[in-house]
């Protein structure tokens, strides 16, 4: 078995975990569809301002447990979950949460772009428009602002009014990307962003996530472990519905414990 | 093996050209009859007159009475089924998808009603016509063409929002948009959709006979109230078609031309302002 580490080139150094406040607590968490248990128990805080990715083979959850968190999993019958999430610690389980409110503090970026069938600029505004500004000015500002923000706006600034599909997959990436953060989410849930994305419309999207992080807290989900030890500052290992192992970079990488994590590492790429 | 397999995809590709063709060439010869007895009988009187004294003879007039009268009809009844049917088709996908056995009922009602022939909303129309004593009139066909044509709008419209990707209803609904937020985004995504939807139950309405012939009855004029009885083209084929007179039955196929022309030109219309908006949509 080549060590991980050595298969991925890393140089790890010990760092302490993340201290300071957590955004989110997630405490006994389960969740089944119909009779196929998906989580089982999850315990977890996120902590405020850092990247924390979920990492682990397909299948094992990543994705459900992020839906969790903005209640998307509401749009599926038969899907039930127990347990608690605190937002702040306020619960967001309760069915008497509004829902608007809640998952527009969570801005989403799915593992392929979904632009709104409007154009490039409408993409942008929408999530304004939806929170009651009215000002023109103020919208044309801050559309300007959250594209530049995404490093997108150099590219578009000349077709704003062009349906936001004729984009690149890349860039319609980063729209969504720019849309999210307009309504302003304390907590961006990014579900394998990059997993449609040549190569250099991946690490721009990585580049931004490093640069956001100073103001937003991000969860991100992926398999790809290169991604996890660019950008994670917090690790959560899942596998078949359940949290193996969480800790820093370091201690994932370097200092595994369980089997499933050395072997899941032993597989990586 | 190989030359097997070879026998076999050529077996399959004549079969599947066969069915095609014949389907098509059917279908020409259909527009074809049509065309050649009902293109000569054809004369701008016939379309711009009402039926005068001795039409049914084959004397003067024409059927401009019943080219307005569908017109009416079937316009009327689009507007008011679209405007019904828009919401239903919009709750069902937005609103119910947490309710997948109660949608699947759903569909499969909306499916039952799509088969229920058309003379059965006539005769059930009238029955209640009957029990208010309404006569027949334009009002009562344009309501009951109405709920003849929901079941096909919803049902194709529904057919359309669902196949609108997930992701782009968790996008929408993670920028903090409520279910009527979404409903305006599902629309503009399904907005072709919707538009065929509403060709196809303007072009069922148009073409029915069964249901107006009780409820919006016959007449030689054109109906300048709601309360007053409509003429419509499928019943003024029907009639003409039924008479021994050479004129008028000549009569009965320039009429199923007029009336085909009236939907491939709203087919033509609806399918260019459908590409006119589907540039936005996502795939």
């Amino acid at each position: 078995m080549s060590f991980p580490t050595e298969v991925l080139h890393l140089d790890l150094k010990k760092v302490e975990r993340p201290a300071g406040e957590s955004i989110l607590n997630i405490s006994n968490l389960n969740v089944s569809h119909h009779d196929h248990h998906i989580l089982k128990n999850i315990n977890l805080n996120i902590p405020k301002g850092k990247i924390t990715a979920f990492l682990g083979p397909s299948g094992c959850g990543k994705t459900t447990l992020l839906k969790s968190i903005n209640r998307l999993t509401d749009l599926h019958g038969g899907m039930k979950v127990k347990g608690s999430i605190k937002l702040n610690g306020k619960e967001i389980l309760n069915g008497s949460s509004d829902l608007p409110d809640l998952r527009q503090k969570m801005g989403l970026l799915s593992q392929r772009p979904f632009p709104l069938p409007m154009n490039i600029f409408d993409n942008v505004a929408f999530g304004l428009k939806i929170q009651g500004v009215k000002n023109k000015t103020e919208i044309t500002h801050r559309v300007e602002f959250h594209l530049k923000q995404v490093a997108l706006w150099d590219e578009v600034k000349d077709r704003l009014r062009s349906p936001a599909t004729k984009l690149s997959i890349g860039q319609q990436q980063r729209l969504c990307l720019a849309r999210g953060l307009a309504v302003n989410p304390e907590v961006i849930l990014a579900d394998e962003p990059t997993s449609a994305l040549d190569p250099t419309s991946s690490r721009k999207i990585e580049e931004q996530f490093l640069e956001l992080k100073k103001n937003y807290t991000i969860i991100l989900v992926t398999h790809i472990l290169r991604q996890t030890v660019r950008l994670a500052d917090n690790i959560v290992f899942m596998y078949l519905g359940e949290v193996i192992e969480q800790g820093t970079p370091y201690d994932i990488f370097q200092n595994p414990q369980s089997d499933i994590l050395k072997n899941y590492l032993s597989d990586g790429h | 093996m190989k030359k097997a397999k070879v026998i076999e995809e050529q077996f399959f590709k004549y079969l599947l050209g066969f069915f095609t063709y014949s389907l098509i060439l059917i279908l020409f010869f259909i527009v074809y009859e049509i065309a050649k007895k009902g293109i000569p009988a054809l004369s701008w009187e016939m379309i711009t007159q009402v039926p005068k004294g001795g039409f049914y003879f084959g004397k003067e007039g024409g059927i401009y009475n019943a080219i307005l009268g569908s017109l009416y009809l079937a316009l009327g009844a689009s507007l008011i089924s679209i405007a019904v049917s828009l919401p239903v088709a919009l709750f069902m996908n937005i609103s119910m998808v947490r309710h997948e056995k109660i949608l699947g009922a759903i569909r499969l009602v909306l499916d039952l009603l799509w088969g229920v022939p058309p003379i059965v909303y006539g005769a059930f129309a009238f029955s209640i016509m009957i029990i208010f004593g309404l006569k027949a009139s334009l009002l009562a066909g344009i309501l009951t063409v109405a709920f003849l044509i929901m079941p096909v709008m919803i049902r194709a419209m529904d057919e359309v929002l669902k196949n609108i990707p997930v992701g782009l209803f968790e996008s929408t609904l993670s920028l903090g948009a409520t279910r009527f937020e979404v409903a305006g985004i599902f629309f503009r995504q399904a907005l072709p959709g919707i538009a065929t939807a509403f060709l196809l139950g303007f072009a069922k309405g148009i073409g029915d006979t069964a249901a107006v012939l009780f409820t919006a009855g016959y007449t030689d004029y054109v109906p300048d109230s709601l309360v007053q009885p409509a003429a419509t083209l499928p019943l003024a084929i029907f009639y003409q078609l039924s008479s021994p007179i050479e004129e008028v039955k000549a009569r009965a196929y320039a009429a199923a031309v007029v009336l085909t022309l009236l939907i491939l030109a709203i087919s033509i219309v609806s399918r260019y302002l459908s590409s006119k908006v589907s540039k936005n949509t996502v795939l």
